[in-house]
C-alpha cells in the first residue's frame, strides 16, 4: 500500500515513551532547538515495561498511523530490567501481529538515551518519512467504528 | 392465504430471481466447518446439507449490538441523537427452521410486550422469514417435546416443505407479507392438492413434556439437582448466544471524552459477570446458581407469562456447549425427577 | 469391573484422592465428570476420544475445593498439570492417571515430577492438519492475512467459550470482565473479537501447551488455535521453547536475557 497523495497526507504519529531517557531525551531535542517534524504526540511512561501493548492497539483504533515505542538502552533502565522484559513482549507481540496481518512497519522502537536528542529527531523525521510513504493506516480505521457503519444496518 | 405445489427448478429459480433482484437473503452458508447464516454475497452457495445452523437468525432482529442512541457534550449541554427507524431495510430470512420462526414472535413478545422498542419493531416489521420444515434431524433436536414440529407453521410468513421423493416443494403462504413475496416470486406456480406434508417431515421423538418439567420446577429451587448438573459447566456464553430465543442484553456506554453511544448487545446468564454487583457481591454466586436460571427462566419464568416454555427444541445449546451440557438429557433427567 | 474403574476405587479408597475427574461416555462422545465415590466410577472412560482438556477444572474452587485430586490425564492434560504446577497453580497433592505408552496399562503419577518426566519424554507433535493451515498462512501475503482473519473475527459472538475452556485462562478477573478501563469493547465486532484474541494469546505466549481446547470450544468454528500455534512456533525459534516443554526457570515472558535479539530496534 504505498500514498500517492504524498503532500495532503499528514502522519499521526503517537509515541509512548519512558520517564527517564526517552521524555528526557525528547526534552534535550527542544532546548537544544533541533528541529523536527511536528506529527508526533508524546506519551509519558514510567518505563517501557509499563507499555502495554493494547495500548499500541487503542492508538491505531483511535487513528493513529504510525506508532513509536522508546525507551532507555539496555542496561540503562531506571528500574534495572523494565526495558529487557519490554524487549521481550515486542518480539512476541510483533510476530502475532504480523501473522495477523496488521502492518508492523507502522510501529518503531527505539532506544533513544537522555543525551541523545539528536538521535529522536532523526527517528521522528524517519517514522514520520516512513509512514507519509505508506500513507493513512485506512486498513485499521476501517474496521474501528464497526458500529457506526455495519452493524447499524443489519 | 393458499398452498402451492412447485418444481425443484422453482424453488431454484425463486432463490435466484431475489438475488439478482439485490434482495438482502440472510441464509445459511457453510463457512469453516459450520453451516451458519450470513447475507448472502456474490459467490455464496446456500448450504443444503445440514440439520441446523450453528446460530439461530436471532440477529436479524436482535442484533450482537445496538446503538440506541449517541451523544455530544457542549459545556453544560448534551446534544442527544436518536438513530431513528427509518434506517432499515427489508431483510429476507431464507430458510430458517420452524424452531427458529416460532421463537421469533417469542423475542418479539418480550420486546413488545409491556413496552414497545421501536427499533426492534422496526427492525421486524422489515424481516420476511421464508422457514424450511426440516427433512432431517439429529439427537439434540427436541422440538415436539416442547410444543413445536418439524413443519410447524408459527412464525413463519411462508413455509417450504421440500417434498423427500424429490417431487419439488410444497409451499405453504401464511401471511400478508409472504403473499406479497409469492405474490411477486411464485406467479405462475401450481396449487398444492393432495400432499401428506407429514410424510415428508423428520421424525422428532418426544423426551419429555414440557408442563412435567414445570410442574417439577415448582419446588425445585433448592434441589440438589443444580449442582449434579452443571458441575461440568464452564460458564461460557455459547448456550445462549447460539439459542433462537435467549434475549437477555446488557447496556454499555461506547464512550470518547465528550461523546458517546449507548449501546444494546448480548449478554448471557452463564457468564459469572452477569448478576455481579457494583458493591462485589453476587446473588448467583455458583455455575449452579447460573444454571438453575438459565433453566427456570426458560422452562418457569417463562412459560408463567407467555404460557408456553421460552425453548423451541432447536438443540443448538447442546450442539454448541463444549461439555455437552446437553439440554434435553438434563430436562428429562429433572422431568424424571423425585 | 476394567482397570480404570479399578485403579479409580484403589485410589478413592486409600484416601490418595477424594474426588477423581476424569471423562464419560455420552450421546456417541466423551465428556468430563467427576467420581466422589466407587458407586460413580464403574462410567470412567479414558481413550483417544477424550478431547476435553479437565485440567480446566483444577484452578476452580467450586470443584477441587476441599478434595484431594486424581486426573485421569491424557497427554495434553498432563502437560497443562505440568505448566499449572510451573505456575503454583496445581492444587497440592494432586495425583494424574495416564495410560502408559503402550496404551495396554494404566500408571499413576502421584508427583509434579513424575508427570514431567513423562511429559518430557514425548515431545509436542503438531498435526499435519494444523501445520498444514499454519503453512497456508504465512503463504499469504500480509494484506490477504488481514482480510483473512478480519473475516474470521467477524464471526466471533463473544460468548468467551475459547477462556472458559482454557485450562491456563484461570484469572479471577478477566481483562474483558473490567470496565475500569474499558479496554476491550464488550460487544462482538471483527476489532473488538481480534483485539480480545490478540490479548488472550499475549496472555498465552510461551505458557500455551497446544491442547486446542479453544478451538475444540468455538461454537463458530474459528480456528484461533493458529494463533496460539504461530506465537509457539516463533517462540520456538527465538528462544528455544518448545510448546509444551516442560520449564523450571519461568515463563517466556517473565524472564529475559541481556542478549535478546534486538535488530528490529533501532
Amino acid at each position: 500500500m504505498s500514498n500517492d497523495n504524498n503532500s495532503a497526507f499528514e502522519p499521526r504519529i503517537i509515541a509512548f515513551v519512558c520517564n527517564w531517557c526517552t521524555y528526557a531525551g525528547a526534552d534535550l531535542t527542544g532546548t537544544s532547538r533541533i528541529k523536527y517534524a511536528t506529527n508526533v504526540r508524546i506519551v509519558r511512561f514510567p518505563c517501557t515495561g509499563r507499555i502495554d501493548f493494547l495500548l499500541l492497539l487503542k492508538a491505531f483504533a483511535s487513528g493513529a498511523d504510525g506508532i513509536i515505542v522508546s525507551g532507555c538502552h539496555p542496561n540503562d533502565c531506571h528500574y534495572t530490567s523494565g526495558n529487557f522484559h519490554a524487549r521481550r513482549r515486542w518480539m512476541v507481540f510483533r510476530s502475532l501481529l504480523d501473522t495477523l496481518g496488521i502492518d508492523t512497519r507502522r510501529i518503531r522502537y527505539s532506544w533513544v538515551s537522555a543525551a541523545e536528542g539528536a538521535k529522536w529527531a532523526d527517528l521522528v523525521n524517519d517514522t514520520v518519512a516512513t509512514i507519509r510513504e505508506l500513507g493513512p493506516y485506512n486498513e485499521y480505521k476501517k474496521v474501528a467504528d464497526y458500529l457506526g457503519k455495519e452493524a447499524g444496518d443489519e | 392465504m393458499e398452498n402451492l405445489h412447485i418444481t425443484n427448478g422453482q424453488l431454484a429459480q425463486w432463490l435466484d430471481d431475489m438475488r439478482r433482484d439485490g434482495l438482502r437473503i440472510f441464509a445459511p452458508v457453510a463457512q469453516g466447518g459450520k453451516t451458519d447464516f450470513k447475507f448472502l454475497a456474490e459467490g455464496d452457495t446456500v448450504a443444503e446439507d445440514y440439520v441446523q445452523t450453528a446460530q439461530s437468525a436471532k440477529r436479524i432482529v436482535l442484533p450482537m449490538a445496538e446503538v440506541l442512541f449517541s451523544y455530544r457534550k457542549h459545556g453544560k449541554d448534551i446534544e442527544v441523537a436518536n438513530p431513528g427507524t427509518d434506517r432499515f431495510n427489508d431483510t429476507i430470512i431464507w430458510k430458517a427452521r420452524p424452531c427458529d420462526a416460532r421463537a421469533m414472535r417469542q423475542v418479539a413478545e418480550v420486546f413488545t410486550r409491556d413496552y414497545d422498542d421501536a427499533i426492534f419493531e422496526a427492525r421486524r416489521s422489515h424481516t420476511t422469514i421464508v422457514a424450511f420444515s426440516c427433512n432431517t434431524c439429529d439427537d439434540c433436536c427436541f422440538c415436539t417435546s416442547v410444543g413445536g414440529s418439524p413443519g410447524g407453521t408459527e412464525g413463519s410468513d411462508i413455509l417450504v416443505t421440500t417434498l423427500t421423493d424429490g417431487g419439488g416443494a410444497l409451499v405453504e403462504v401464511l401471511t400478508p407479507k409472504g403473499e406479497g413475496l409469492a405474490a411477486k416470486y411464485l406467479a405462475g406456480a401450481a396449487r398444492a392438492d393432495g400432499i401428506d406434508k407429514q410424510a415428508h417431515l423428520a421424525d422428532v421423538r418426544v423426551l419429555f413434556s414440557a408442563d412435567e418439567v414445570r410442574a417439577k420446577l415448582d419446588g425445585a429451587f433448592d434441589s440438589p439437582v443444580w449442582q449434579e448438573q452443571s458441575e461440568r459447566c464452564l460458564g461460557c456464553g455459547a448456550c445462549a448466544f447460539v439459542c433462537p430465543v435467549c434475549t437477555c442484553f446488557d447496556i454499555q456506554e461506547d464512550a470518547h471524552g465528550a461523546r458517546g453511544r449507548r449501546i444494546r448487545c448480548w449478554d448471557s446468564c452463564g457468564f459469572s459477570m452477569f448478576t455481579q454487583h457494583t458493591s462485589g457481591h453476587n446473588p448467583r454466586p455458583t455455575q449452579a446458581a447460573r444454571w438453575r436460571q438459565r433453566i427456570l427462566h426458560k422452562f418457569s419464568y417463562i412459560p408463567e407469562k407467555l404460557g408456553e416454555a421460552g425453548c423451541t427444541g432447536c438443540g443448538r445449546c447442546s450442539r454448541a456447549c463444549p461439555v455437552d451440557m446437553n439440554i434435553s438429557e438434563h430436562l428429562k433427567a429433572i422431568a424424571g425427577h423425585e | 469391573m476394567n482397570n480404570l474403574t479399578e485403579l479409580a476405587n484403589k485410589l478413592l479408597g486409600d484416601g490418595t484422592a477424594t474426588k477423581v475427574i476424569g471423562y464419560e461416555e455420552a450421546h456417541g462422545k466423551t465428556r468430563p465428570c467427576f467420581c466422589t465415590e466407587a458407586a460413580d466410577t464403574g462410567r470412567l472412560v479414558l481413550d483417544e476420544r477424550c478431547t476435553n482438556n479437565i485440567a480446566v477444572y483444577l484452578t476452580k474452587p467450586e470443584i477441587v475445593g476441599g478434595h484431594k485430586v486424581a486426573v485421569t490425564a491424557t497427554l495434553p492434560v498432563l502437560r497443562t498439570m505440568v505448566q499449572l504446577a510451573m505456575e503454583n497453580q496445581l492444587p497440592d497433592g494432586t495425583t494424574a492417571i495416564v495410560s502408559t505408552e503402550s496404551g495396554e496399562g494404566l500408571a499413576v503419577l502421584p508427583t509434579v515430577g513424575d508427570m514431567e518426566r513423562v511429559v518430557a519424554g514425548t515431545p509436542l507433535d503438531i498435526s499435519g492438519k494444523e501445520r498444514e493451515l499454519r503453512e497456508r498462512l504465512k503463504a499469504m501475503s500480509r494484506e490477504e492475512r488481514w482480510q483473512f482473519w478480519l473475516g474470521e473475527m467477524s464471526r466471533c459472538i463473544k460468548c468467551y467459550a475459547c477462556r472458559a475452556a482454557c485450562p491456563l485462562c484461570y484469572c479471577t478477573r478477566c481483562i474483558v470482565d473490567n470496565n475500569c478501563p474499558q479496554w476491550i469493547q464488550p460487544w462482538a465486532s471483527p476489532l473488538a473479537s481480534m483485539e480480545w484474541q490478540i490479548s488472550r494469546v499475549m496472555h498465552m505466549a510461551g505458557r500455551c501447551v497446544a491442547c486446542g481446547a479453544c478451538k475444540q470450544a468455538c461454537p463458530m468454528g474459528i480456528p484461533i488455535h493458529l494463533l496460539t500455534l504461530s506465537l509457539a512456533e516463533d517462540i520456538q525459534n527465538e528462544f528455544g521453547v518448545a510448546p509444551g516443554s516442560v520449564m523450571d526457570h519461568g515463563n517466556v515472558l517473565s524472564t529475559f536475557k541481556p542478549g535478546d535479539k534486538e535488530d528490529f530496534i533501532r
